[in-house]
C-alpha cells in the first residue's frame, strides 16, 4: 500500500501530463502482479466495493473524535478522504503496511459487519499518506488528475510498439488484476482477445464561434444544425462473438449512462454506432433541458418515471454503419449515409436532427437568432443554439481546429446582490466560492432581497481571492458553514450572473430557476440598490414562454 | 474585577484601558505594545512603540528608522510598570524577537501570546510557558487536520528533490521574515553548505537576522541575468513570487511552498506547489491546545484563525472561551504575503 500512496501522493502534485505517464509506467515495471494489476484497476476507477461507503468512514471517524469539530475540519478541507486521513487520532504503528492486494482482497470479501474494525486496523498500521490513498479507494474519486485513458496509456508505455489506442480495444474483455493485459506488453503472452460489440469511441468537438472569426469563410463550404439542449451521447450496438446482442449509451466522456435510460436502451436494436442528442420528447414535441433535469435528477428509474419522461436520440451523425467504420467520410457523405440509416431503421426513438439552411452567413445569423422562424418551430426553447461544420470534415476524435464550431446564443445576464458564501469542495476548499445570490423585491416592510441562485464559477483565481477576502471581511451571521454576508441597498457586492436559461419553479422560494448560472462580473463600482428586480426576471420567463409556443 | 477591565477588543484590536495603551494595533494610536514583525502585528505610525529590541530593529529594518516617534525596548522577562499595570514581554518561538505580552494587574495575569509555535526553532528563542488567568491565543491552525510534522524532516524532502532534480531550480515560497531564515537555518543544520539564494524581497531582513547574530551561511540575491544559470539551486522567495513572470525564468523551476497550509492537498494544488514542505510559525492543534492547558488559565480568548474548532474545543474542556473576531490578523498567513514589502490588500480593501 505505501508503494501505491507514494505513487497517488506523487501524482497528485505532478501537473505535467508526460511526467505523469513516466510516474505510472515506472510503477508498473517496478511492481509485481497483481499488486500493479489492483492499482490499474483503482486508477482507471474499475474498483468499486459494495459495503465499503462514505458512510462507512464517517461513522468510523465520528466514533474517534468529536463530530463538530470533524464538521469544521470537513468543512474546511473539503475531502471526506483526506479530513479523516488527517486527523485520525494516535501515533502510526510502525507494524506492517498491508499491500494493496490485501486491502483489496479484504474490502471484497469481509462482511459488512466486520468491516469497520478492519478498516481501521489498516488506518492504524498506515501513515498520512497512506491513510489517505486507502480512504480514497474506497470513496471512489481519486481526483489525482490522472484519467484511465492516462493509466492506460503508462500500460502501453510498458511494451514495444504498442498505442494506448491498442490497448483500450482489448480493455473492455479484462478483468482487474489484469495480469493477461501486463503479459502482453511485457511481450510474454499473446494479445488478449475480447473486442467490444458496443465500445465508446471518444467524439468529436467543436470551438467557439466568436463572431468577429466566420465572416472569412466561404458560406457554401459549411453545413449549419440546431445544437440542442439536451445531452450529448453516443449510442452503440453490435453483436458479441455469441451473436448476442449488445447496446450501450455513451456520454461524451466516456461514462456508461445505459443504466439510467433503460426505456431508450431496449430500442437500440440497430448495428452501429449514432453520436446525437439525448432529449425528453412529448408528442413529439422536444421539451426543454428543465424537463430532462427533472428526470435525471431523479435516483430509482421506475416504469413511470420513463412513461412520463420519455428518452430520444436525436441524430447528429454516424460512425458505424454495421461493422463498417464512417469517420474517415467527410460529413457530407456521412450525413447521406445518416439519413438513409434512420429512415431504414424508422425507430420511433431515434430521429434526425434536421440541417438548417442558409446563403450566406446573416441569414444564418438571423436564424440563430430566431430558431422558430428558420425550422425548429415549437422545438425552439430546446435549441441552444447552431452547429456549424465543414461539409469536408472528417470525425476526428478530440476538439480539432477550424472544422466544428459551436455558435450558441448570447447568454441572459441580471445583476444579483450577493447573500450568502459557502466554502468550496475540492481545488476551491477553504475558499468561499459558493455564491448565493438575490434580487430586489417588495413587501409589506419595504424593499428586500429574494435569493434567486447560486453561483459557484465564472471568475478568475484571483477574482476568487478578492470575493473569498470581502465575504471573510463582510461576515454578518454564520450558519455552520455558511456566511451570510452584508446586503443593504447601501452596502453590500453587486453580480453580474450569466445564464442559460431561465423558468418558473415550484421548489424555489422566488418562483424561478436559472439554468447555469455563472458570475460574469464583479460589479464593484455598483450599489446594490442599482441591482435588478425580480419583476425583470419574470418578465424575461414570459418573454420565452411566447417565443416558445 | 473582570478580565474586560484590564482587556478589551476594540476595531483598533486589543486596549489596555489602565495602562492605556493597544496591543499590535490596526491603526496608529498613542502607544502600541508589538508582539512581533509581521506586517499584520507590526505596523508603522504609532506614536510610541514597546517590543523587544529585536522586534524594533525588524520594525526599523522593515519600514524605516522612523517607524515611530519613540522606541521602548523591552527584553524577555523584564518588568515594566505602566501606570499601575506591570508589562513584561516572554519568548513565543514564532519568530526571531517574538514575545507574549504579560499584564499584571490587581493580582490578575492576562498574556496576549500573540502568533506562537512550540516547536523547535534554531532562529527564535523557545517559547516559555507563562501562567496565566486569562489567556489571549491564535488559532492559526485551529483544526484537527493540522498537525505539523518535524520541520527537518520536510527540510530533508527539499534536499532529496535536488539530488533528483539536479537540472532544475528549486524555488521555495516562504515568508520573508521568519520562516526564510528558519529553512536557511535548518538547511545548513542539514549540511547544504552551497550558497542560498535569495529573491530580492528578503535581503534587508536576512541582514537584520544576521545583525542580531544569528549565522545563515552565504546567501546570493538573484540578479535576473542569472536565473538561467540556477539549476540544482535553492532558492527563496516570497509566495507570491512563484506565480510571477520573475519565477518562470529558471531552468525547468520546481515549485516548492513551506507553509503549515501545505498540510492541505487542495491548498498546495491551488498555488500550483509540486513539492508541499509542512513548515510552519504557529502552533498546531495539538501544541494549542497543551498550551491552553499549561497556562493554567480558566478563561480563553481566541484573537483570529480558525476560533471556532478552538473555542468548542475549550467548551467541551470545561473552559470558559470566546472568540474576538478580530480582523485583520493572519492575513500574513492565510493569504500571501506581497513580493515587495508593505502591504498587498489595499487594493481589495478600498474595494470592499
Amino acid at each position: 500500500m505505501n508503494r501505491f500512496a507514494f505513487l497517488l501522493d506523487r501524482l497528485s502534485y505532478e501537473p505535467r501530463r508526460n511526467a505523469k505517464v513516466r510516474l505510472m509506467a515506472d510503477y508498473f515495471r517496478e511492481t509485481p502482479d497483481p499488486e500493479r494489476g489492483w492499482a490499474l484497476a483503482a486508477l482507471t476507477g474499475a474498483l468499486a466495493f459494495r459495503h465499503a461507503k462514505a458512510g462507512l468512514i464517517r461513522g468510523l471517524i465520528t466514533d474517534r473524535a468529536d463530530p463538530t469539530l470533524f464538521a469544521m475540519s470537513y468543512d474546511y478541507v473539503g475531502d471526506l478522504a483526506e479530513t479523516v486521513a488527517l486527523m485520525w487520532p494516535g501515533e502510526t504503528r510502525a507494524n506492517r503496511a498491508p499491500p494493496l492486494s490485501e486491502i483489496v482482497e479484504g474490502l471484497t470479501s469481509t462482511a459488512k459487519i466486520d468491516l469497520p474494525k478492519r478498516l481501521a486496523q489498516w488506518l492504524d498500521a498506515l501513515d498520512e499518506t497512506g491513510r489517505w490513498a486507502l480512504l480514497k479507494l474506497i470513496t471512489g474519486s481519486l481526483r489525482i488528475g490522472a484519467s484511465a485513458r492516462l493509466a492506460k496509456t503508462a500500460v502501453a508505455a510498458l511494451g514495444e510498439d504498442i498505442k494506448p489506442d491498442d490497448v483500450e480495444l482489448v480493455w473492455p474483455g479484462l478483468e482487474p488484476p489484469y495480469d493477461a493485459l501486463f503479459a502482453w506488453v511485457e511481450g510474454r503472452a499473446e494479445r488478449p482477445n475480447a473486442e467490444d460489440p458496443a465500445p465508446f469511441r471518444p467524439p468529436m468537438l467543436a470551438h467557439p464561434l466568436e463572431d468577429a472569426n466566420f465572416r472569412a469563410f466561404d458560406p457554401s463550404e459549411f453545413a449549419a444544425e440546431w445544437k440542442w439542449d439536451g445531452i450529448r451521447v453516443q449510442a452503440s450496438a453490435g453483436r458479441d462473438a455469441e451473436g448476442r446482442h449488445v447496446a450501450r449509451l455513451w456520454s461524451r466522456s466516456g461514462e456508461d449512462v445505459s443504466g439510467a435510460f433503460p426505456d431508450l436502451l431496449d430500442k437500440l436494436t440497430f448495428d452501429g454506432a449514432i453520436d446525437g442528442e439525448l432529449l425528453i420528447l412529448r408528442e413529439g414535441r422536444v421539451q426543454t433541458f428543465n424537463v430532462l433535469q427533472q428526470r435525471l435528477n431523479r435516483k430509482a428509474v421506475t416504469p413511470k418515471l420513463t412513461a412520463e419522461f420519455p428518452a430520444h436520440i436525436r441524430a447528429y451523425d454516424l460512425l458505424f454503419d454495421g461493422d463498417e467504420d464512417l469517420r474517415e467520410l467527410p460529413f457530407t457523405e456521412r450525413r447521406a449515409r445518416l439519413e438513409a440509416f434512420v429512415a431504414r431503421e424508422a425507430n420511433p426513438r431515434v430521429d434526425l436532427s434536421p440541417l438548417v439552411a442558409f446563403d450566406d452567413w446573416d441569414g444564418l445569423a438571423a436564424a440563430r437568432l430566431d430558431p422558430a422562424s428558420a425550422g425548429a418551430g415549437a422545438d425552439a426553447a430546446a435549441v441552444e443554439g447552431l452547429m456549424v461544420k465543414r461539409r469536408d470534415s472528417p470525425y476526428v476524435v478530440g476538439r480539432p481546429k477550424g472544422l466544428w464550431f459551436k455558435w450558441k446564443h448570447d447568454p441572459m445576464t441580471v445583476d444579483a446582490v450577493l447573500m450568502y458564501a459557502q466554502r468550496g469542495h475540492g481545488r476551491r476548499s477553504s475558499f468561499y466560492s459558493d455564491f448565493t445570490f438575490g434580487v430586489w423585491t417588495e413587501d409589506a416592510e419595504g424593499p428586500r432581497l429574494t435569493p434567486v441562485g447560486k453561483a459557484y464559477f465564472g471568475f478568475t483565481d484571483e477574482e476568487l481571492v478578492e470575493l473569498d477576502r470581502f465575504v471573510r471581511k463582510n461576515t454578518t451571521n454564520r450558519f455552520g458553514p455558511v456566511r451570510e454576508v452584508t446586503h443593504t441597498e447601501a452596502i453590500g457586492l453587486v453580480l453580474e450572473i450569466a445564464f442559460e436559461g431561465i423558468a418558473k419553479s415550484a421548489r424555489h422560494k422566488s418562483g424561478v430557476a436559472m439554468r447555469f448560472p455563472r458570475v460574469a462580473r464583479i460589479r464593484w463600482d455598483k450599489p446594490p440598490h442599482e441591482a435588478d428586480r425580480l419583476e425583470s426576471l419574470e418578465r424575461l420567463i414570459e418573454e420565452r414562454e411566447a417565443a416558445g409556443a | 474585577m473582570r478580565p474586560e477591565d484590564l482587556l478589551v477588543p476594540t476595531p483598533q484590536g486589543l486596549y489596555c484601558p489602565p495602562a492605556d495603551c493597544h496591543i499590535d494595533p490596526m491603526r496608529p494610536v498613542a502607544r502600541a505594545l508589538v508582539t512581533h514583525g509581521h506586517a499584520d502585528h507590526a505596523r508603522p505610525g504609532n506614536d510610541a512603540v514597546m517590543a523587544t529590541p529585536e522586534t524594533l530593529a525588524i520594525m526599523a529594518a522593515r519600514y524605516g528608522e522612523a517607524f515611530c516617534a519613540t522606541r521602548q525596548p523591552a527584553p524577555y522577562g523584564v518588568k515594566t510598570t505602566i501606570n499601575d499595570v506591570t508589562v513584561s514581554f516572554h519568548p513565543a518561538g514564532h519568530v526571531l524577537g517574538a514575545a507574549q505580552i504579560l499584564f499584571e494587574w490587581k493580582g490578575f495575569r492576562a498574556v496576549v501570546s500573540g502568533d506562537y509555535k512550540r516547536q523547535g526553532d534554531p532562529t527564535a528563542a523557545p517559547f516559555e510557558v507563562v501562567p496565566c488567568d486569562l489567556f489571549v491565543t491564535e488559532a492559526t491552525f485551529g483544526l484537527p487536520v493540522f498537525r505539523h510534522p518535524d520541520a527537518a524532516d520536510e527540510v530533508a524532502k527539499l534536499i532529496n528533490s535536488v539530488a533528483l532534480f539536479p537540472e532544475r531550480a528549486h524555488l521555495v515560497g516562504a515568508y520573508s521574515l521568519g520562516k526564510a531564515q528558519r529553512l536557511m537555518k535548518l538547511l545548513r543544520l542539514r549540511g547544504w553548505d552551497r550558497p542560498i539564494h535569495l529573491h530580492g524581497a528578503m535581503v534587508r531582513v536576512t541582514e537584520t537576522y544576521r545583525d542580531l547574530g544569528i549565522d545563515l551561511g552565504e546567501t546570493v540575491q538573484v540578479k535576473a541575468a542569472d536565473r538561467k544559470e540556477l539549476a540544482g539551486a535553492i532558492v527563496l522567495c516570497p509566495p507570491s513570487a512563484l506565480r510571477e513572470l520573475w519565477a518562470r525564468k529558471f531552468p525547468d523551476p520546481v515549485t516548492v511552498a513551506a507553509s503549515g497550509w501545505m498540510r492541505v492537498r487542495a491548498r498546495a494544488r491551488q498555488k500550483g506547489v509540486e513539492l508541499p514542505l509542512v513548515v510552519s510559525d504557529h502552533a498546531d492543534w495539538d501544541d494549542l491546545r497543551q498550551t491552553i492547558l499549561d497556562t493554567g488559565a480558566e478563561e480563553i480568548w481566541v484573537t483570529h484563525g480558525e476560533e471556532d474548532a478552538l473555542v468548542h474545543w475549550c467548551g467541551t474542556s470545561g473552559l470558559k472561551a470566546r472568540p474576538l473576531r478580530l480582523v485583520g490578523y493572519g492575513d500574513e498567513g492565510e493569504t500571501d504575503e506581497p513580493a515587495g514589502e508593505g502591504e498587498g490588500n489595499d487594493r481589495a480593501q478600498a474595494r470592499a
